[in-house]
Formats: C-alpha cells, sequence, structure tokens
C-alpha cells in the first residue's frame, strides 16, 4: 500500500495507460506545456511528446468530437476538460454523436473514449465553474458515466474507464483532488456499475458519490457517537447505477438517505430515490429522504456558496426528520 | 435567386479533358480511351442510381413504407459521384442527412440501404438508424448524421487517426451550405488546419439551408471558398453540376492531402430539385430558378455529352438504365420482403 493524493492516483492510471498501449492519447485545453488547469498532465508533455498529448485551441466541440472520429477509428483518446460545466458546450458531440453512434450504426461502430473533468461547487468560482453535470450525462444510453471519491477508486476506475469500449466519463471532484488515500501496489481494477458499501450499519442507509461521500462519512461518524449505525453506500458509478446493492442494503437498514452535491431537482438521486421508491417501499420505514444543494445557480461569495453547498449538518437533519433518529 | 449558369461560369476547375470533342474518333479508340469509357459509363451508371433510389424513395414514401424525415439528393448526383470516384477504398467518407447518394456512390449495398429507410432487420443499421444515419464501416462509409455541422469534427477525428497511425489515408468530408453557421464548422476547420489534418473538407453548395436562401442568412455572398483563406486551407470551387470537374479537382485535393498539404476545401456549387425534405412543399423559392437549374441537370446531360463525344454509344446508356432500374426495383421488393427488427433487438447494440 502507499498513500497517495487523488490527484496522483488519476495521473498513474492515465500514465501507465500511455506507456502500455501506443493507441491511448490525450487531447485538451492546456493538458501539454501548461501540465493541465489542475496539474494532472504535469510532466506528460515531455515523457510522451507532442503527438501524444495534443494541446487543443478552446474549441471543445471540435477537439471532443475529434477524439469520437479518433475512437471510432480504433484509437483510445482520453479528453480533458478543464471543467465539467465546459462539457456543455461539446454536449451534442457528447450526446448526439458519441453516445448514439453505436446504436444508429447497429452496432458497427465503438467508441472507446474517456472524457475526464473535474466536476463541484466549493472553491468560489461562481455560476459557470461549480456545476456537476455528470448527473445530465448519466440519463443518457450508451454513456458510462463514473465518479471517484477516493485515491484507490480513482486508479481503479480509470483503469477500467480507458479499458473500456465505451464513451467514459470521469468526473474527478475538484474539491478532492488532493484527499490522500491508501493504494495497492499490486494492479486491481474497478468495475464501472458497482457500487461499494463503504461502512456496514443496521440503522440507516446513507447514500452519495464522489465529494458527498465526505459528508456522508462525517455524517456517519456523528450517528455512530449517538449509537446510530449507519452503513454507507458510495455509487462510484452514475451509470450503469447499481440499484441492487441499494435495494439489499435498504432491505436491511429499512431507512434511507439519498445525498448529492449537485442540486437537487433531476439530479442522480432523484432517480435512485424513485427507484427505491418503485422497488423498496415496502421494505421503508419512512420516506425516502432526499438531500441535495440548493435549486439556485451557484454564488460566488463565500459564505452563501456553504450555505447553498450539502454538508453534514443536512445529511443529519434528515436523518431525524424521516426517521427520528 | 442564383443563377446556375454563371454559377457554372465562374467554375475555377478546369475542362476535364474529356471535353475535347471527339477526337478519338479520328485515330480510333486506344486503350486509354476505352479505359474511360468504361470509368465514364460508371460514373453514369452511379448518378443514374442515385436518381432511381431517390425516386423510388420518394414512392415508397408517399405509400407510407417509408416514415421519418427523407432528404432526398436528387439534382446532386454528379457532386457527390465525382467526389467519391476520386477516393481510394482505405479513405473515410462522412456524410451529413442527406447522405443515400453518397452511400451509393460510396458502394454501400444498395439493397441494404433501402431496408433501412424502410425500417427493416436487414437495413444497414438493423433498422434502428434510419434514412439520415446509413453506416457501413467496412466500406469506410461513417455515416450518415443528423446535426448540421455535427460531423465535421468527426471527421477531422478519423483524419487524426490515419495521421496518427501514419497511414497516407484520409477522409473526406460531406456538408451543406447551412452547416457553414454552425461554430462547430469554424472550430473544426481551425483544428484541422492546425494540426494539418488529411481531410477534404466537402461543401455542397446547393444555395439554401432548408428553406433559407445563403443570402438571407450569411453575410458573404454565396461563395464560401474565398473565406478558407483565414484557415490557410487551399480551397477551390467546382461546377458541381458537372461529373468530370468534380472528379478532377477532387482528384488534385486529393493528391495533395496524399503529399502531407493538410486539409483541402471544396465548394461545389449544385441544387436539390426537390425541398429540403419531402415534407417540404418550397414556398420560399420559385419554380423559374429551379427549372433553370434542371436544364443542367447532369443525369440527363452527362450521357448525351457522351454519346455526343463518341465515347459511349446510346445502347449502352441504355443498357445502364435498364441494369439501373433492375436493381432499383429489386432493393424495394428486397426491402419489403424483409423481416422487421425483433423487438429484442431494441436493448442491443447500446454497449460494446
Amino acid at each position: 500500500m502507499t498513500e497517495i493524493v487523488l490527484r496522483e492516483a488519476l495521473k498513474r492510471g492515465l500514465e501507465e495507460a500511455l506507456e502500455n498501449d501506443p493507441s491511448v492519447f490525450m487531447m485538451g485545453e492546456d493538458i501539454g506545456e501548461y501540465g493541465g488547469a489542475y496539474a494532472v498532465t504535469d510532466g506528460f508533455l515531455k515523457k510522451f511528446g507532442p503527438d501524444r498529448i495534443k494541446d487543443t485551441p478552446i474549441s471543445e466541440q471540435a477537439f471532443l468530437g475529434a477524439g469520437i472520429g479518433a475512437a471510432v477509428a480504433g484509437l483510445r483518446p482520453i479528453i480533458e476538460f478543464m471543467s465539467i460545466s465546459f462539457t456543455l458546450v461539446a454536449f451534442d458531440q457528447i450526446v448526439n454523436m458519441a453516445a448514439n453512434l453505436r446504436y444508429m450504426s447497429g452496432g458497427q461502430i465503438s467508441v472507446p473514449m474517456v472524457i475526464r473533468a473535474p466536476t463541484g461547487a466549493g472553491v468560489q468560482l461562481g455560476a459557470t465553474h461549480s456545476q456537476s453535470f455528470e448527473t445530465w450525462l448519466a440519463e443518457v444510453p450508451g454513456m458510462k458515466v463514473v465518479c471517484p471519491s477516493n485515491s484507490y477508486d480513482a486508479l481503479g476506475l480509470m483503469r477500467s474507464a480507458i479499458k473500456d469500449n465505451n464513451p467514459v466519463l470521469v468526473a474527478e471532484p475538484a474539491l478532492l483532488y488532493g484527499t490522500k488515500g491508501e493504494v495497492p501496489d499490486e494492479y486491481y481494477e474497478v468495475e464501472i456499475g458497482k457500487a461499494y458499501v463503504t461502512r456496514t450499519g443496521s440503522d440507516v442507509t446513507l447514500i452519495s458519490y464522489g465529494y458527498g461521500m465526505r459528508l456522508v462519512n462525517e455524517a456517519a461518524d456523528k450517528l455512530a457517537e449517538r449509537g446510530v449505525s449507519a452503513e454507507v453506500i458510495d455509487l462510484r458509478s452514475l451509470s450503469p447505477l447499481d440499484m441492487d446493492a441499494i435495494v439489499a442494503s435498504v432491505q436491511k437498514t429499512n431507512r434511507v438517505v439519498v445525498v448529492d452535491t449537485a442540486r437537487r431537482i433531476g439530479g442522480i438521486m432523484a432517480e435512485v430515490s424513485a427507484e427505491l421508491q418503485q422497488r423498496a417501499a415496502e421494505w421503508l420505514d419512512g420516506p425516502v429522504m432526499r438531500v441535495g444543494s440548493d435549486d439556485v445557480p451557484w454564488p460566488y461569495n463565500r459564505g452563501l456558496e456553504r450555505e447553498v453547498l450539502t454538508d453534514a449538518d443536512d445529511v443529519l437533519k434528515a436523518v431525524a426528520e424521516g426517521y427520528g433518529l | 435567386m442564383v443563377n446556375p449558369t454563371k454559377s457554372s461560369s465562374k467554375s475555377k476547375s478546369k475542362p476535364a479533358k474529356s471535353s475535347k470533342n471527339g477526337k478519338s474518333g479520328a485515330v480510333g479508340p486506344d486503350e486509354s480511351d476505352v479505359a474511360a469509357s468504361t470509368d465514364h459509363r460508371e460514373l453514369f451508371r452511379q448518378m443514374f442510381l442515385i436518381r432511381q433510389f431517390e425516386l423510388a424513395c420518394g414512392e415508397n414514401y408517399s405509400k407510407g413504407l417509408i416514415r421519418g424525415f427523407l432528404h432526398l439528393y436528387i439534382g446532386q448526383e454528379a457532386t457527390g459521384v465525382g467526389a467519391i470516384s476520386a477516393l481510394r477504398k482505405d479513405d473515410y467518407i462522412v456524410s451529413n442527412y442527406r447522405d443515400h447518394g453518397h452511400a451509393l456512390a460510396r458502394g454501400v449495398d444498395i439493397n441494404r440501404s433501402m431496408a433501412e429507410l424502410f425500417g427493416k432487420a436487414t437495413g444497414t443499421s438493423k433498422g434502428k438508424g434510419g434514412s439520415m444515419h446509413l453506416f457501413d464501416v467496412v466500406k469506410g462509409f461513417m455515416g450518415g448524421h443528423g446535426i448540421v455541422a455535427g460531423q465535421l469534427p468527426l471527421a477531422a477525428g478519423l483524419a487524426l487517426a490515419q495521421q496518427y497511425q501514419k497511414t497516407d489515408g484520409l477522409t473526406m468530408c460531406f456538408f451543406g451550405d447551412g452547416s457553414t453557421n454552425q461554430g462547430v464548422y469554424h472550430e473544426t476547420l481551425n483544428l484541422a488546419a492546425v494540426w494539418k489534418l488529411p481531410v477534404l473538407f466537402f461543401l455542397e453548395n446547393n444555395m439554401y439551408g432548408m428553406g433559407s436562401s445563403i443570402e438571407r442568412v450569411r453575410a458573404g455572398g454565396i461563395d464560401f471558398y474565398p473565406g478558407l483563406a483565414t484557415y490557410e486551407i487551399p480551397a477551390v470551387e467546382v461546377d458541381g453540376m458537372d461529373v468530370l470537374a468534380v472528379k478532377e479537382a477532387t482528384e488534385i485535393a486529393v493528391e495533395r492531402i496524399r503529399a502531407g498539404g493538410g486539409p483541402q476545401f471544396i465548394e461545389a456549387k449544385t441544387f436539390r430539385f426537390g425541398g429540403h425534405s419531402v415534407a417540404d412543399g418550397q414556398k420560399y423559392r420559385g419554380q423559374e430558378e429551379v427549372k433553370e437549374w434542371e436544364t443542367r441537370d447532369s443525369v440527363v446531360a452527362f450521357p448525351l455529352k457522351l454519346i455526343e463525344m463518341g465515347l459511349v454509344t446510346k445502347d449502352q446508356i441504355n443498357d445502364v438504365k435498364a441494369e439501373v432500374y433492375e436493381a432499383v426495383a429489386k432493393s424495394v421488393e428486397f426491402a419489403e420482403q424483409s423481416p422487421n427488427p425483433d423487438p429484442k433487438e431494441i436493448h442491443n447494440d447500446v454497449f460494446a
């Protein structure tokens, strides 16, 4: 085991793929000379050269679309977006092209491409740089969407994403890049589409992903102090969504709080709630409690942003409101 | 209104060799004439095949056997056929939603193409794609794409792979004048130029983006090729109603790309004789303009020219026509008789 920060784990996954597979290359804004906006690709240009570490113009549609073309022709491009908010500029390419191509070609085409993007609020970047659109892309058939909450998953999911023959969005929680975690020295992968029970418990299930895991872990610690045993689930994949793992946990605890740091309305936890309602209603002792950030554009001011962003207290409040714990 | 003869007179392409009138008659046909005759017959066969295929599509749309949007290529045959005839088998082609002509010119199976339009299991995309989404990866025909200009970066990416893999293949990308006002058009031209990608941007300027004439939606007039200087991409204009001129202009561009010259751009002035789709009543333009362009119909004019030049006989043309009529009739029969996709297919092909 080695302890590394999440940024380093992502970097290791990218680096070993570049070393081992000549069909892997990277494109993005300022990933080369500059070293990447969040320094994930720092040093790559020198090591792998400009053919494989391609600095692009600020043309998200063109370079994301070019990634699709390269993938269709048999390469394995990894595309970096500087912010997940910028994927909106390329949504036509991601949704209409990358996700649809296989189906509308009757299975003739595959798009083995990884899209990486920092996601989430919390560092006062204002409305256009703080959003969490992994939740939008999770509802697009043909797309896979993952979001690691720790270094182990970051490396394991990155390995799986690069090997996958479909377009995979790896949403990287911007607030967690510097968070340390243990990573095994031997090779492993984290399967896409599998949630993980990070803590077993018997009284209530707390479900989140990405940065939200920090909050639910904090909430679970506080609940434990009061003698409430929380089971914690990390989705890890938003698409495919591992509802079986979620339902199994709820059948055990009979109580559930779903926690999103993205906005509430229409988010992935709305989907989890609806599915739980249908598949586990008879097991539940109360309503599916949903926690998410306020449905407003992200404010710049630190105090306002903190207020809007979900925190551990919001989780505890929901546990109390829903189940009197 | 656009005057087709004016447009053709502005063409930068040189008259094709074959337009030197009837030289071969004096000395008897030599080997190159025989080859040229075969080539010309093939060009005519493809143009006539597309025309008849499209007419059959329209007819079957009226019968309700083809549904959805149907964008016909009638009038533009010389452009697609001339352009694609200059390619190699290992090159890629990317098309837009008016893709039947490009697919057929590339040699995509006519039966499977018609079956796709009928939504049948035997279609190129097993009935999941439809008219706007024909694909045949084996033929390097990388789609039919439904979003205006959305296919351009795909083409750049295919070309990027060709460059990365150090092949001398190239990617030909078709798009219409309507595409040129999309941001992604400009993004892709710049990207391709900066990276010197082996891509041939082929603009089929048919003067209308759906119901909007160029003059109504574009600052700068009806000529696009001069604007490519901005991107330092060599660009030429060609008469899209003249299959040989298109072929020659494309051959020159293809040669430059293979020699490492980076992206090239061809603007073919052409015209769709029908509406944007079969649902279009064409309220936005006068029939005079359409009739004027129809006088230059390449599917009619080209065989007459070949006969006049002594390169083919009337009988040979009639043989080609008979062969085409039969192939198209058979494709409709094939499509009609093919089974619908099994509902079990619904969840297949979402993921690889």
